[in-house]
């Protein structure tokens, strides 16, 4: 039973991540209009940029500038969160606004063409075609 | 010059993609002359490096001066070298043969349209020729954004479709996000060389299966796998033409690269077939793709339908080859990849030429074609034949491999699968091309097109489609070669005995 707890709370960035994971994908399939469906994609792309920026953290580290470090001649590479996943994830959001930038325009042809945005209405519309 | 063969690849059409879109505010008529230059000498260069680096080995670019496991690198060997070759010089000859239909079907948006097409290109070639986890997935991204836009131009269903596709399409790139973000966890570094010899000792952890598993399944989503197929039809099948014969050859085939260079290059072959033991298993997955998408082709009424399920049936063959676990499998397999773009983007071509004159790919429409427009239908037979695999052409020769490939592996419902999917084929080409030989062509003018202005369609598109349907023979010819220099030295390179 306590391995269960440690492995809950022990690793609760993870655990976190996969829940807004399937948060994510349940409002993808699940929900009938397209604009809820593109929140569910963005809630999921969000949950991954998360989980890359919980494995770049640890308690007390400091940020990875020479200056910082007392004396400024000894680096210890121990006390400085590691840059790299977050510096990736500047441009895993560049490319989650643009998706969904480029999903909204669709959504907005689609309205234009079809004037609603419930999957449902859209597909009774296109079957007689 | 010679050494920057990589990094102009790539740059080019991304420099001349913003030229075109500032063009396209001043003087629309240059739009089209500036894509040609961008991807024509993207093109050029690509042949280039293909020559270098099978004469010299692999070449090595570092962006910036930085050096490999620290810097972004691009890693060119003779794999990639040949898909970059293939994909820049189909994606330079349909940017001729569309012209007219760009101009027809999407007349006041040229100038978008050719910069997307150039940034697509940037993404495919991105893809293949980078040595770096998280840079493949950008660029992965970039050529997927672009093609729900390009798809998305299309009229009617087109961006219900292009939607759709990118719902999946962005599930897709997450997991291989989420996968190398396991990578990334357990060994530290994002360049593809360090991980591979960072790897070995990790094999047992299962952050490292879980971290394969997420990539398969992210690569399965944008290539179409069977089960994960829904999206493709729909979206090559209402792309506007130019777009469809663009994408449809093209995003597929380097999908299934980057799941041959993740087996090969990064989880290396051990990994993969000795510890996960996943080879059995694969290749019934890809059996049942081969033989449901042969299945559902049947079953289509419009030509460009059929062609997409026919794409997904190749998938099959390419999974299929790529799992078997041995040397003609995995031959056979990176055979196909050159194979099938050359003959899908012939079909595609044809189709397009097709609904240039007659506005509908319906299979009544087809009827008499033989007779108005004898050049493109005589392409439309050369790539069929390839499709089918009759022996001259190239797609008999991939085929031959995977199916030895299959019988050496013991596989023999993969083996039945590939035999299945030939006569499906032969079935549904014969269909059509009986459609169009001896339907009468009159009966079709009550269908309400302008039946008296069928004709033959203009030069600048059969020029490049006979170049395509006379490169399927060549292609063919030339097979033990491309085999011995360039397939030959990588697969044995990543253990598979010969």
């Amino acid at each position: 039973m306590s391995d269960l707890v440690v492995a809950v709370l022990g690793k609760y960035n993870y655990w976190l991540y996969i829940i807004l994971m399937m948060i994510g994908i349940y409002a993808m399939i699940a929900k009938k209009n397209l604009i809820k469906k593109l929140v569910g994609m963005n809630i999921f792309q969000t949950s991954i940029i998360l989980f890359y920026v919980s494995i770049g953290c640890k308690k007390g580290g400091t940020i990875p500038i020479l200056e910082h470090s007392p004396g400024h001649h000894m680096v210890e590479p121990a006390h400085y969160i590691n840059p790299l996943p977050h510096v990736l994830m500047l441009t895993a959001i560049v490319v989650s606004v643009s998706t969904f930038g480029v999903a909204l325009a669709l959504a907005l042809k689609i309205y234009r063409k079809h004037k609603t945005l419930e999957e449902d209405e859209i597909l009774m519309q296109l079957r007689p075609e | 010059m010679n050494h920057h063969y990589p990094v102009l690849i790539v740059t080019l059409p991304l420099l001349f993609a913003f030229v075109v879109s500032g063009t396209a505010w001043v003087k629309k008529s240059l739009c089209f002359p500036l894509t040609v230059a961008g991807m024509g000498l993207s093109a050029w260069f690509s042949i280039c490096l293909l020559g270098q680096v099978a004469t010299t080995g692999p070449v090595e670019y570092r962006l910036g001066g930085w050096a490999m496991p620290w810097g972004i690198g691009y890693r060119v060997d003779t794999l990639n070298g040949m898909v970059i070759a293939v994909v820049t010089v189909l994606a330079f000859i349909n940017l001729i043969a569309t012209r007219k239909t760009v101009v027809q079907e999407t007349p006041d948006k040229t100038g978008a349209f050719y910069s997307l097409y150039l940034l697509f290109v940037v993404g495919l070639t991105g893809i293949l020729v980078t040595g770096d986890l998280f840079n493949l997935y950008v660029l992965l991204e970039v050529a997927s954004l672009t093609s729900y836009a390009l798809i998305g131009m299309g009229n009617g269903r087109a961006p219900m479709s292009a939607l759709n596709y990118l719902f999946l399409g962005t599930l897709g790139g997450c997991f291989y996000l989420l996968g190398v973000g396991y990578l990334y966890i357990m060994t530290g570094s994002l360049n593809m060389a360090d991980v591979a010899t960072l790897l070995p000792p990790l094999f047992k952890s299962s952050a490292i299966v879980m971290a394969f598993i997420f990539c398969m399944a992210g690569v399965s989503i944008k290539m179409a796998f069977f089960p994960l197929h829904m999206w493709l039809p729909n979206a090559y099948g209402n792309a506007p033409t130019a777009a469809g014969s663009l994408i449809a050859p093209l995003m597929t085939k380097v999908m299934v690269y980057v799941l041959i260079r993740l087996m090969l290059t990064i989880f290396s072959v051990d990994f993969v077939f000795v510890i996960l033991k996943m080879g059995p298993p694969m290749v019934w997955m890809s059996s049942l793709a081969i033989a449901a998408g042969a299945v559902f082709a049947l079953a289509q009424k419009n030509l460009k339908r059929m062609l997409c399920y026919i794409i997904v049936s190749e998938i099959g063959y390419m999974m299929g080859g790529a799992w078997l676990g041995n040397n003609a499998g995995m031959t056979g397999a990176v055979l196909h990849i050159f194979n099938d773009a050359i003959m899908t983007l012939c079909l595609f071509l044809c189709a397009g030429s097709i609904y240039y004159r007659t506005q509908g790919l319906e299979m009544e429409r087809l009827k008499g074609l033989f007779r108005k427009m004898p050049v493109t239908m005589a392409c439309f037979v050369a790539g069929a034949l390839s499709i089918i695999g009759v022996p001259p052409t190239c797609g008999f020769f991939s085929k031959w491999y995977l199916i030895s490939g299959g019988l050496a592996a013991g596989q023999y419902a993969f083996v039945a699968a590939l035999i299945f999917s030939s006569l499906v084929n032969a079935i549904l080409f014969f269909r059509v091309i009986e459609i169009s030989y001896y339907g009468d062509f009159e009966t079709h003018n009550a269908h309400g097109s302008s039946g008296a202005a069928v004709m033959e369609s203009p030069a600048s598109m059969l020029v490049p489609l006979i170049i395509v349907s006379t490169g399927l023979v060549v292609v063919g010819l030339y097979t033990g070669g491309i085999v011995n220099h360039l397939i030959h030295p990588i697969v044995l390179k990543a253990g598979f005995s010969g």
